[in-house]
């Protein structure tokens, strides 16, 4: 197997200026994840979980340490990477998933899913296909589909950002509770999209508030939990 | 302190705007000192400070209107060379005719409030040297039409429109010529707020039908946090931060963008 991440004594804090005082997040974090790997991550609230994926996607800037990405062009460090390459990045190779939809005003369900595909170059018809059966199998109604998001309902709303986030097979994809509030069907639909990508060698990180929605996939978990920070193989850990 | 970032290795396109080390004074008052931006193709860059943080008088230098104490502009564009300050007047009049859109705050800035919406989008055009009416009328139609302008108000006045409609016309203005770079300065402020997500909505779509690089203006961070790919912060004549919009908003670096990104509602 070959290592699509290795972050390596990774750590970040977040200076308040206003109250003139720095807040730890995580510090000197290193572990690998391979292709077509899942790893969960664990640690109790504040553990630094979300910040973490954050800062793999380089919405947080780290203080210290290496992120180093296997993407398609070479290898290159998240931590240090220019802006440019970053957003380059963050359309072709690397997704972040969340439970929150940004709906646009006057752009429909099927235009929203299927952005991500005209952006990496698909044809019009081809995406707005792919979109539609996106859709579908999320249990989006095709009455929807043409309707602007803005006022569906939340967990209508959560389905169209997750047909939309895992359209186009990324070499990395970040995880922030995606499960949290979704319905049986979708749910189950989430977890059978997330098997096809992994088989297809999509290398993920993942922090769910459930992880027995995930149970099957997860490869290996990290516990951020300060003082107790390691790594455990999956068939040593009750989940 | 954050780490250094390295040179761009991925993306081997040049950025199409590039701004380095301008100053400018104007009697007692440094209104720039030692800025330098960048704009890639198709990328939104937001600019974002309060006012006097020097953000207005960066946009209009790079639509030509002010010329810096020091300091050099360039464009990456085929048959655009050196440092565009030293254009003379004519040679800068036809490269913001052809090559650069800009919307104004007010609106009387940039139209004859008298004139016909359409003549005042055909005149943009006829500075760039067409002169068949028929194509006139129909390219202004058409740069109206993709600003979401009513075609049945065409020969209406600006000054009988509403503030949205007037940005309308001036967008239409901006891009009849197609131009490579799109420049904004608080293009909603003033307008309520549902015309100015209206006015939002319509500059996003054009930006991804026609992938234009764009500067946009606004002491409004929603207004930034909408449109921008990549945003700067000013204040007091200097940038205090760049960075990506999601880490700007979600994890400012500088006291002043700290206070800034909470100030907001």
């Amino acid at each position: 197997m070959t290592a699509v991440l290795e972050i390596d004594g990774l750590s970040k804090a977040f200076d308040l200026h206003h109250l003139g005082n720095r807040i730890a997040a995580f510090s000197k974090i290193s572990f690998a994840v391979d292709a077509g790997e899942f790893v969960l991550l664990k640690g109790a609230n504040g553990a630094g979980k979300s910040t973490l994926l954050r800062t793999l996607y380089r919405s947080y800037l780290p203080q210290a340490g290496q992120i180093r990405f296997q993407s398609s062009h070479g290898e290159i460090d998240l931590a240090r990477a220019a802006e440019v390459d970053i957003a380059y990045l963050r359309r072709s190779e690397i997704g972040f998933v969340t439970q929150f939809l940004t709906a646009r005003p006057r752009v429909s369900a099927e235009a929203i899913v299927a952005e991500p595909l005209r952006l990496a170059g698909v044809a019009a018809d081809d995406a707005l296909e792919q979109a539609r059966h996106a859709l579908d199998i999320f249990g989006v109604k095709p009455d929807l589909w043409p309707a602007y998001p803005t006022t569906f309902s939340g967990g209508e709303q959560q389905k169209v950002n997750l047909a939309r986030a895992l359209i186009l097979p990324q070499r990395l994809l970040l995880l922030d509770e995606p499960t949290a509030s979704l319905d049986a069907k979708a749910r189950a639909a989430l977890v059978a999209r997330l098997a096809e990508l992994k088989s297809q060698g999509t290398a993920m990180i993942g922090v769910f508030h459930h992880p027995d929605d995930v149970e099957h996939l997860i490869d290996r978990i990290v516990d951020l939990t300060p003082d107790h920070y390691n790594e455990e193989d999956r068939a040593d850990v009750a989940v | 302190m954050t780490l250094a970032l390295e040179a761009p290795r991925f993306v081997k396109t040049l950025p199409l705007l590039r701004v380095d080390h301008v100053s400018k004074t104007y009697g007692d008052v440094q209104a720039l000192r030692d800025v330098s931006a960048y704009a890639y193709p198709g990328e939104v860059l937001g600019i974002v400070g309060e006012s006097g943080s020097g953000k207005s008088t960066l946009l209009r230098m790079m639509n030509l209107e002010e010329t810096p104490d020091q300091g050099s502009y360039s464009l990456n564009l085929p048959e655009t060379e050196g440092n565009l300050f030293d254009l003379d007047r004519f040679a800068r009049r036809m490269l913001c005719a052809t090559k650069i859109g800009i919307v104004y705050q007010n609106p009387h800035l940039g139209l004859l409030m008298k004139h016909s919406s359409s003549g005042n989008v055909a005149e943009r055009l006829l500075v760039a040297g067409e002169r068949s009416f028929a194509t006139l009328r129909a390219k202004a139609t058409t740069a109206l039409e993709a600003s979401e302008f009513p075609l049945e108000r065409l020969d209406a006045p600006p000054i009988e429109l509403s503030g949205g409609m007037q940005q309308r016309v001036q967008l239409a203005k901006a891009i009849a010529l197609e131009p490579a770079l799109l420049l904004l300065d608080e293009p909603t402020t003033g307008l309520d707020v549902s015309v100015q997500a209206l006015v939002l909505d319509t500059l996003k779509r054009l930006q991804q039908d026609r992938q234009i690089t764009m500067v946009i203006v606004s002491h409004d961070l929603g207004v930034i946090r909408t449109l921008a790919d990549r945003v700067m912060v000013m204040r007091r004549g200097q940038v205090v931060e760049t960075g990506l919009a999601d880490q700007i908003f979600q994890d400012p670096q500088h006291a002043y963008t700290q206070q800034l990104v909470h100030a907001k509602l």
